[in-house]
């Protein structure tokens, strides 16, 4: 057929190659630039409205109504995420340290696995479960209790995972010359390897507590809602939250529930924003690397 | 120490061991209640509460009760499968772009700020969906779509108010493509220079080495990532209880219908399932929550199999 010494494609061929390359490429960068766009769009809605809606009196003043402001709100999100962080920062940093030095049989395998599984589990189904136990067959009603249980739960995958890594970065080296020098364990673990990967742990539990102030589902029916500022009662007491807000107020047809709305979504997206942005800038300090 | 973390860490199976109990424990009366039928029967109804409870398989009922959740699970899984769809057309675009395209210097730049997108909170993209994407796609885009799909039944008009199925897998698009680019992305940028350097030495356009080759190759990789952004797609709950148009017992006939999950349902019903005195409406929900954590367990099973590395954390 065709002389095996001229070597050349077909000109049509080559220019059908190109014009595929050429419109693949153009779809491929329009993909990319409707992430992209839909980021900023989210990102700047929330900020224009968010900022617009943002005043004084907002920060200082208790919802009434479908009006006043979020201080109640802004209170409660904070008790239930700190009180979340509470609870699962020794709990999940224990879990990792046992995955990471003490974790190589089937037990740890199966651990890591059903973590990763709580990871999935959706947190609509975390919420009716902390519903139906702590709420109802304990009694708690609704309250900050029940409703930071349920948030710890949720938090737990990720504390464990982000130390587990953070601690399997320490170089072996760290811990053969902790043990050559006669510490135990305890001391290895406690004095050495969570020193050394503090940075690390703290950035995964910073991690889940932006993951816990920025949640609707399981606190919908563990926390319920308050138009109150939290008094410091465990049990028995709503507590309102700022998801809360952006939920429930954006349905109502009153330009002053819309205003709350936005400026909630506002303080929740700049709170994630800047903790994202100075966990990153420490990982990249600590660990001399860009995640 | 080895002791003491070891009992911390049985906490986990443990937590996921009582959670499964007590939903199967709660839901018990309604597992034996609605038989079969709740999965194969359309209809959501906690009866007329004002008559007098009737015993239905020695169980306390109100007449006309029933719970059948056909429609929840086509409004599950057909919006979760169409974001899925979405997801892989724009994560694998994307991330080729960012990986043979883009300078390698902004490539992890510009994918951390596309990630970004999983760590907006649901509930956010609720309120962005209700203010700005439902109302645009239905003053713009729809309309469009409408027209050009005039003659399938599935794509023309009434597009309505812009709260339904199409817009539902539209957010959740954006909400577990993270997923694929970060998988993909990681397992791009793992192939080493050799198999590029020998397609583009046979004359391969770029484009043809980043499709013929590259991504021949990550089958398994995007099946995984796949199931994983499915999973997590069949129980997102806020933003689709936002945008979905909140049906009740009816199926979509167009991809603009108002549609329910099993997640939004729960979130939605639970006010109305406390005023059944029976309690068998809530006890059902209680199943329904038992249906979602099943499917997110077998989704994350299989991604598992297929990915063999714990998936990506959300930021």
């Amino acid at each position: 057929m065709s002389d095996p010494s001229r070597r050349t494609l077909p000109r049509a061929q080559i220019a059908r190659r190109r014009l595929t390359a050429a419109a693949g490429w153009s779809l491929a960068a329009a993909a990319f630039g409707i992430l992209a766009l839909a980021m900023i769009h989210i990102l700047g809605l929330t900020f224009v409205r968010g900022l617009a809606a943002l005043g004084p009196r907002i920060l200082t003043r208790n919802t009434e109504g479908t009006g006043g402001g979020l201080h109640n709100a802004i209170v409660g999100t904070f008790a239930l995420s700190l009180g979340a962080l509470l609870l699962v920062a020794p709990l999940g940093v224990t879990v990792g340290i046992y995955l990471s030095e003490f974790g190589h049989g089937r037990f740890a395998a199966l651990v890591r696995f059903l973590s990763d599984v709580l990871v999935g589990v959706p947190s609509i189904v975390l919420g009716y479960f902390g519903y139906i136990t702590l709420v109802l067959k304990f009694g708690w009603r609704f309250s900050l209790a029940a409703g930071a249980v349920t948030l710890a739960i949720l938090m737990l995958p990720y504390v464990v995972r982000t130390t587990e890594q953070a601690l399997r970065r320490v170089p072996v080296a760290l811990r053969e010359a902790a043990y050559a020098l006669g510490g135990n364990d305890r001391q290895v673990v406690l004095r050495i390897l969570l020193r050394a990967a503090a940075p690390g742990v703290l950035t995964g539990l910073l991690l889940a507590l932006t993951l816990a102030t920025g949640e609707t589902a399981p606190l919908l029916y563990t926390a319920g809602w308050s138009n109150y500022v939290w008094s410091g009662r465990l049990i028995h007491q709503p507590v309102a939250y700022l998801t809360y807000v952006i939920w429930s107020f954006i349905g109502e047809p009153f330009r002053s529930a819309h205003r709350l709305a936005y400026a909630a979504a506002f303080l929740i997206v700049i709170f994630i924003l800047l903790i994202n942005g100075v966990t990153r800038f420490a990982l990249a300090r600590f660990f001399g690397e860009s995640r | 120490m080895r002791r003491l973390t070891a009992t911390a860490a049985a906490t986990v199976p443990l937590i996921l061991a009582v959670i499964t109990g007590f939903l199967v424990f709660y839901a018990a009366r309604a597992i034996r209640f609605n038989g079969l039928a709740f999965f194969t029967t359309n209809g959501w109804s906690i009866g007329n509460q004002y008559a007098n409870p009737i015993h239905v398989h020695g169980i306390l009922a109100m007449p006309g009760m029933h719970f059948g959740i056909v429609f929840l699970l086509v409004g599950t899984l057909a919006s979760a499968f169409l974001a899925l769809l979405f997801a892989f057309a724009l994560g694998i675009g994307a991330t080729l772009f960012l990986t043979e395209i883009v300078p390698t210097r902004l490539t992890r730049p510009l994918s951390t700020f596309v990630e970004l997108l999983a760590a907006i909170p649901s509930v956010v993209y609720g309120l962005w969906g209700i203010v700005f994407l439902a109302p645009f796609l239905a003053r713009h885009v729809y309309p469009l779509v409408a027209r050009l799909g005039e003659a399938v039944p599935f794509l023309a008009r009434p597009i309505g108010a812009g709260y339904g199925l199409l817009t539902s897998a539209l957010i959740l698009t954006l909400m577990i493509v993270p997923f694929i680019t970060a998988i993909l992305r990681d397992a791009l940028l793992a192939v080493g220079p050799e198999l590029r350097e020998a397609a583009i030495s046979l004359g391969a356009t770029r484009f043809e080495v980043a499709t013929r080759v590259l991504l021949r190759g990550q089958g398994r990789t995007l099946i995984g990532a796949g199931i994983l952004a499915l999973g997590r797609a069949l129980g997102e709950t806020m933003a689709v209880l936002m945008v979905s148009g909140n049906a009740l017992n009816t199926l979509p006939e167009r991809i603009y219908s108002p549609i329910s999950t099993m997640a939004a349902f729960i979130a939605a019903q639970l006010d109305s399932a406390l005023g059944d005195q029976t309690g068998l409406a809530v006890r059902s929900l209680a199943e329904i929550a038992l249906v979602l954590l099943a499917i997110s367990i077998l989704t994350n099973i299989l991604s598992r199999l297929l990915l063999r590395t714990s998936p990506p954390l959300r930021v």
